[in-house]
């Protein structure tokens, strides 16, 4: 059944307002977070390394002689925040930035007292060694590593479910995707700066998310479909979409790490050695309950059997009476916001939010993805708690800063071996 | 249609004429050989030999596992079980641009003229052993001018053949169907083939380019090549092939002559339909037939 | 705003060895791309590994500078062999993937701590020229003219740089024109019917992306001739900058990347001058800081690559007939 002509005009308005509106409402969100004191010629600076190891997303201030000023170290490990003027400053690490379990014991603490010399620069460093981890077992180790690796498994799963049926239904890889992922997070952000309630921020954030995907939709790849433009160019087209997008956070959100408000609640510590904050059984508990939904409304609503048959043959689907494009606008939207909403979970994860983060996840989730089987959902999920798991755990033996290389090389090797994935149908050939 | 009929060869089996019957001089043989996909086997055949330098139809009805047969004898698949030898040669392992080098060359049923291509470098492309074609000998020029320019000759003879010389400039993406597939034909010549594969030449051809197809097949003959073709269009092959094999259900259900496999009643059954000089309209009583008796 | 200025300074660049190391990427993705169909998204990856080849060697082992140059151009050769061995039977999209992949895996191990010692991690490498700089035939002194006015060292890296590209590039038009790149082009299209024929397509295929990845190499030599060797460069948005020059300049041409490569680093200087400068003057882009105007050519550049592929696929020197996306 075609949407009656109004009915269409009015879902474009609606997308080119939305867009529209995201244009002007996030100009004056301007750059809290661009690079600090860039317009002083003096400047602190320094390194946060834990066990040798640089350790991203610390928040720094620096506070004295009437200015304070605060950043967040980078995945470097390295801050800088300019001052007015020299003389005697206060640099304070901010503890509850750390990993859990890990605070500055240090002499001092996390406050050190700095003072400039005869330059403009003075240099003070946080290098937090072993003294201040308690001794866990190898066991206790790698439970804390799965239950995280099944906390990042499951916002990973919503990132990627969505990425599974677009494919299955349009046979587009989306290489945008996980821009829709930093979308939800920077949205979120947006949200946060207005002082409202958080949850309302995360609520409405998801919503915008799936807006987003019904705008991409209306504006470009149900247009570009029409057209008939073969998968490889709109595949290169998702790429420069993804290009533009990652730009465009850059030009609000600037060069560094931000932060969502924390929600609150304490820290849980279970079995032993494993600490789990409320902020994490939460993204746990609306991941689950975000993915049974998903799951019902694809096993069980009209849309989602429509989906599924899409998936599976698309010529069929729509000879027996089914509104493709208006299944595949829902799946735009879903995808989207899904994404959007494993955004936000992951900022706190990391935590922090970062314009490029969606460029490291992409991969991630490409993995989960071709792992479960290109075009089924479940397989998507799976794949998700797959790589997820697989990338926490494998911190045990290999240095955390290549903890990705593991999910890579399981992404290389279920192409080569069998490219339909876990669950994925064997294509017939001929 | 020439009004004489093609010089039929003969006395190309020993034996009765059944399916796997042993051939005088064949050019290609295959036994045991099998290929399932999931739980649907394919092609399963027992024995077949094709008669050198003869024209082999092959037919049967759609799904009988003609072109995947066609693809094992060509290397573009792989067999579950069995071997093939073509000249003697055992095929197994072999891939398909290896077979091709030992004298074997395929047409595709869905034409593939390169697009890209002038219909010129479509056919300078067919021609085998080029120096030019290595990576270092590619860069010297002065080593392989001499032979571009005798394959062009030999190209351009070709292209005469087929009535194609005047497009030789051209992309190949602006000939008409027909002229593709004359292109493709033309192409696979050029690799001085002794065995030529022809996947369903006369798919999708208006009945005038038949003829003229159907003539450079029996050239084909006359210079002395083998060929095997699967087809559809009856009269064809009853017009040109001298030896037919029936496929069926991935089986070999019949072989002879054309038309002796044409009076079998198992081939009738499964294939050609028992009213097969009538017309459709007569069989199924919409049309009145006089009394003078069938159409023809 | 000080025109003049920031004309010289977009002039100049066309001579920057960043320009070339780009040109010569793109020819590389034009092998591999334009002439025989690799969905190569892995070629930050090759430059990674010339740029590193490069530095490690003269660093850690203390080769002279060709034998640096060597060095990077056997080990692109190396990847290209252990990257294609398994993949290049892989349709389109599944090895633009596993190419985005591999290229991931390069850049995450020469950024680990792990290999701290070789590559430098996350600080790159640095203080490398001296053997180079050592074979500089050119006189002290300062040469040139309006802006392109250097030293004696500068115009050696240009220079060769120039010579480096000009082998290349006949290397390329050689290779177009012969028999070799007769078949490239009908694999490209449809490659059963030209296994059909006889020829080894895989066995081309591979010539090609080794071919193309020694290109890309060697622009990763060339971009860190000068300068650094510098992790975060080698990202995933380096690729597709290079096949956004690619596809503008004309992919299955020779020419079009060199022009594609040129014509986008003339704009980024271009914008890179006027977008700060016209922030500060004011105008349309008063509200935004100067870095916001800098980010803003970036997303100029995902805008430009999504309308080219949408609308002119052949890019500029490209041929419509001569389709760019076999589908």
């Amino acid at each position: 059944m075609q949407l009656s002509k109004t009915r269409k005009r009015a879902v474009s308005v609606i997308a080119a307002s939305f867009a529209a509106i995201m244009l002007l409402l996030a100009l004056p969100v301007s750059a809290t977070a661009d690079e600090v004191g860039t317009e002083f010629d003096d400047k602190i600076f320094g390194n946060v390394k834990l066990d040798g190891e640089s350790l991203g997303g610390v928040e720094i201030t620096v506070s004295g002689n009437g200015y304070e000023a605060s950043t967040v170290t980078g995945a470097d490990g390295r801050w800088s925040i300019g001052v007015p003027e020299r003389g005697q400053y206060e640099v304070i690490l901010n503890e509850e930035t750390l990993p859990e379990g890990i605070a500055v014991v240090e002499d001092g603490g996390p406050i050190k007292q700095v003072e400039f010399g005869l330059t403009g620069t003075v240099v003070t460093n946080y290098f937090i060694g072993e003294g201040e981890r308690t001794a866990i077992g190898l066991w206790p180790q790698f439970f804390t590593r799965l239950v995280y690796g099944i906390n990042f498994g499951l916002m990973l799963g919503l990132a990627s479910v969505g990425l599974s049926l677009v494919f299955g239904t349009t046979k587009l890889s989306n290489f945008a995707h996980a821009e829709m992922v930093t979308f939800g997070a920077v949205i979120a952000l947006f949200f946060a700066s207005l002082d409202i309630n958080p949850f309302l921020g995360i609520i409405l954030a998801v919503i915008a998310s799936g807006l987003a995907g019904l705008t991409q939709d209306v504006i470009l790849w149900r247009p570009l479909r029409r057209k008939g433009i073969g998968i490889v160019q709109l595949m290169i087209v998702s790429i420069g979409l993804a290009l533009t997008l990652r730009y465009v956070y850059q030009f609000f959100i600037g060069g560094s790490t931000s932060q969502l408000p924390p929600l609150g609640g304490e820290s849980f510590k279970l079995f032993g050695s494993l600490t789990l904050s409320t902020t994490d059984i939460a993204s746990m508990v609306i991941s689950i309950i975000v993915l049974i939904a998903f799951a019902l409304w694809l096993t069980l609503t009209k849309t989602g059997k429509a989906t599924r048959a899409i998936s599976d043959n698309s010529d069929l689907a729509a000879a027996s009476g089914i509104d493709v494009d208006r299944v595949i606008r829902y799946v735009w939207i879903t995808a989207s916001a899904l994404a959007g909403l494993g955004g936000i979970l992951w900022a706190y994860f990391r935590p922090g939010i970062k314009w490029d983060m969606g460029e490291k996840i992409l991969l991630l989730i490409f993995a989960a993805v071709v792992l479960g089987g290109l075009g089924t959902a479940f397989g998507a999920l799976i794949g998700a708690l797959i790589v997820g798991i697989m990338v926490e755990t494998s911190t045990m033996i290999l240095a955390p800063d290549i903890k990705y290389v593991g999910a890579l090389i399981v992404l290389i090797g279920v192409l080569l071996v069998k490219p339909t994935g876990l669950l994925g149908t064997k294509e017939r050939i001929g | 249609m020439s009004n004489s009929e093609p010089d039929k060869a003969t006395g190309l089996h020993s034996g009765d004429a059944k399916p796997g019957v042993a051939k005088v001089d064949p050019i290609l043989k295959a036994s045991n050989v099998t290929r399932k996909f999931g739980g649907l086997t394919a092609v399963n055949v027992e024995h077949v030999e094709i008669p050198r330098g003869a024209i082999t139809a092959l037919i049967g009805p759609n799904g009988a596992g003609k072109t995947t047969f066609f693809n094992l004898l060509t290397g573009f698949d792989s067999p579950d079980s069995g071997t093939m030898e073509f000249n003697g040669k055992s095929l197994s392992g072999m891939r398909s641009h290896q077979i091709a080098k030992l004298g074997q060359v395929r047409t595709f049923q869905l034409t593939k003229a390169l697009s890209l291509l002038t219909v010129l470098e479509n056919m300078k492309l067919g021609a085998t052993d080029q120096a030019g074609e290595k990576i270092l000998g590619s860069l010297i020029p002065q080593i392989w001018r001499k032979q571009e320019a005798e394959i062009e000759k030999r190209a351009g003879e070709l292209l005469e053949r087929f009535k194609l010389y005047e497009k030789r400039d051209d992309f190949a993406a602006s000939l008409s169907g027909g002229q593709r597939k004359l292109l493709e034909m033309a192409r696979a010549l050029m690799t001085n083939p002794t065995l030529v594969m022809l996947d369903e030449p006369m798919a999708g051809v208006n009945p005038a380019l038949t003829e003229s197809l159907l003539e450079h097949v029996l050239d084909l003959k006359k210079e002395g090549m083998t060929v095997l073709f699967v087809e559809h269009d009856m009269h064809m092959v009853r017009h040109i092939a001298d030896w037919v094999i029936v496929m069926a259900e991935g089986e070999i259900v019949a072989e002879g002559p054309p038309d002796q496999v044409m009076k079998e009643q198992a081939v009738i059954d499964a294939y050609l339909g028992s009213h097969q000089e009538t017309d459709l309209g007569v069989v199924t009583g919409r049309i009145e037939v006089s009394d003078d008796g069938e159409d023809k | 705003m000080d025109w003049i200025q920031i004309l010289s300074n977009t002039v100049e660049s066309i001579l920057s060895p960043v320009t070339f190391a780009f040109v010569l990427a793109s020819l590389g993705l034009a092998m591999h791309f334009g002439f025989a169909g690799l969905l190569n998204f892995g070629i930050a990856g090759f430059m990674a590994i010339g740029a590193y080849g490069y530095a490690i060697s003269v660093l850690r082992f203390d080769l002279p500078w060709w034998g640096g140059m060597l060095v990077s151009i056997v080990a692109a050769i190396a990847f290209a062999i252990l990257l294609g061995a398994p993949t290049l039977r892989l349709r389109g999209d599944y090895l633009a993937i596993v190419t985005i992949a591999a290229a991931e895996i390069a850049r995450l191990l020469f950024l680990t701590n792990t290999f701290d010692d070789f590559t430098g991690s996350a600080s790159g490498l640095f203080g490398y020229h001296d053997s180079f700089r050592a074979a500089n035939p050119i006189p002290e002194g300062t040469y040139g003219f309006g802006p392109f006015t250097y030293s004696e060292t500068d115009w050696w890296v240009r220079i060769f740089g120039l010579a480096v590209l000009a082998v290349v590039i006949w290397l390329l038009w050689a290779l177009s024109r012969s028999p070799w790149g007769r078949v490239i082009k009908g694999i490209r299209e449809d490659e059963d019917a030209v296994r059909a024929l006889g020829k080894n397509v895989f066995a081309y295929k591979m010539q090609a992306l080794i071919i193309g990845g020694v290109f890309g190499a060697m622009g990763g030599v060339i971009y860190a001739l000068p300068s650094a060797v510098n992790p975060t460069v080698y990202v995933t948005s380096l690729t597709f900058f290079i096949w956004t020059a690619l596809l503008l300049g004309g992919a299955a041409t020779v020419f079009g990347p060199v022009l594609g490569s040129i014509i986008f680093w003339v704009l980024q200087a271009f914008l890179t001058n006027v977008l700060p400068a016209l922030a500060q003057e004011g105008g349309i882009l008063e509200s935004l800081t100067s870095q916001q105007a800098s980010t803003l050519r970036f997303i100029l550049v995902g805008i430009g690559l999504m309308l080219i592929v949408i609308y002119r696929p052949q890019g500029i020197a490209g041929d419509k007939r001569e389709l760019t996306f076999v589908k």
